[in-house]
């Protein structure tokens, strides 16, 4: 025993140092649910913001959801929006402000229902922004209520027996719908289930701050997530949960990788 | 040959006992302690620290950022 643990004194050096917490979080500890894919998100944002310098030059807009308080992790500037409204705040940002990195943190009830107008038309719009899309398919912060995104069957708060098409209507795929729109210069979703998934989330945000930078239209990163508290399962369970019945509906992967579309396409003949 | 030794700090008041990352882990190093921290939760630590490779992929995927990987090369 002794002798693993001498072994294990000598390999906790500076030198052999090969991952450590980014600088760009702060010490504050999250208040998110054990195991809950915000906080895996959080850290990859501040990775990436970290990797590229820009840490100074950075604007985040919080939504109204369990992420209401990203603005007490990830050490940059930020302004907390009305719920929805995250992309217009974003918007007003970025255009007094077009050298700063703007991005909007979003769940899928702030994004995809009371935001519904404000995310499409930013998109639409091609602002040069880059929009977070934290789907865990029902409302987390509120206790566990359907959301658009709620899979058909889905128990929730208020779909006790299930989500039932008749009553409530499908589940909103609306990263497909967004990645319609001739604004969109990058849309992809990922997910943050496993070591491997979580690396290509990390790429996916980086190039999305990239494709910023590079005035190409809006950069849209949608991640499947879980809420194991809203779900009723273990964080492990979740992932699974997550794997067999969120990504048959939430396939993963780019869904548009193009700069903005170009404006003559639309323009009026004559 | 040169073998790939590696090893983790578990900052255990920050650590939720969420579970991931001892499923994550590919050489069973880590286990949920049966002691909990001051918040009460059963933190992660090397219960076979002599696996560890320290190849990252419990820190990848802690949602409280409370892993620290080291990893050295030896010759025995
Ligand atoms: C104008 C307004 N309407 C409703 C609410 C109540 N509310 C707070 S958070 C939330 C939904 C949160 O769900 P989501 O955006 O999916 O975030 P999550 O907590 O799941 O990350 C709602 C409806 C509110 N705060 N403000
Ligand atoms: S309620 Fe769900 S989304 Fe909110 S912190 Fe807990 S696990 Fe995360
Ligand atoms: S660094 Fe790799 S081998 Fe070591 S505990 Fe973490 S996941 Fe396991
Ligand atoms: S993933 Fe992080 S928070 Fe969860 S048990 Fe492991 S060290 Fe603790
Ligand atoms: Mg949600």
């Amino acid at each position: 025993m002794s002798e693993v643990a001498d072994r294990i004194k000598e390999i906790i050096k500076p030198e052999n140092l090969v991952y450590a917490k980014s600088p760009v979080l702060n010490d504050d500890i999250m208040h998110y649910c054990p195991g809950c894919s915000h906080g895996v998100v959080h850290r990859l944002i501040a990775e990436v913001i970290e990797e590229m310098g820009i840490q100074e030059q950075t604007i985040g807009i919080s939504p109204v959801g369990c992420a209401v308080f990203a603005y007490n992790y990830i050490d940059i500037d930020w302004q907390e929006a009305a719920h929805g409204r995250a992309p217009a705040v974003a918007t007003g940002i970025k255009r007094v402000m077009p050298d700063k990195y703007v991005f909007t943190y979003q769940g899928d009830g702030d994004l995809a229902a009371i935001g519904t107008a404000e995310t499409f038309h930013a998109v639409n719009r091609g602002e040069n922004i880059v929009m977070i899309f934290i789907n865990n398919a029902i409302y987390g912060m509120t206790g566990g209520q359907m959301a658009p995104t709620t899979l058909v069957g889905q128990v929730t708060a208020t779909t006790p027996n299930g989500r039932d098409v008749d009553l409530n209507g499908y589940p909103l795929r609306i990263t497909e719908l967004l990645a319609q729109l001739p604004g969109a210069a990058f849309v992809t979703r990922q997910s943050v289930q496993n070591p491997a998934a979580v690396r290509k989330t990390k790429k996916a945000i980086r190039k999305a701050f990239e494709i910023q930078a590079m005035k190409k239209g809006t950069a849209f990163v949608e991640v499947v997530s879980t809420c194991s508290s809203g779900w009723k399962l273990s964080p492990v369970e979740s992932n699974k949960w997550m794997e067999e019945n969120m990504f048959p509906q939430y396939p993963l992967g780019d869904l548009k990788d193009s700069s903005r579309a170009d404006a003559d396409l639309y323009r009026i003949k004559g | 040959m040169a073998k790939v030794r590696g090893a983790v700090v578990v900052d255990t008041e920050v650590c939720k006992g969420c579970n991931l990352c001892v499923v994550a882990c590919p050489t069973q190093t880590l286990a949920l302690n049966r002691n909990v921290n001051n918040k009460g939760y059963h933190y992660s630590y090397m219960e076979n620290p002599e696996n560890c490779t320290g190849c990252t992929n419990c820190a990848a995927v802690c949602p409280d950022s409370c892993i620290t990987v080291y990893r050295a090369k030896f010759e025995n």
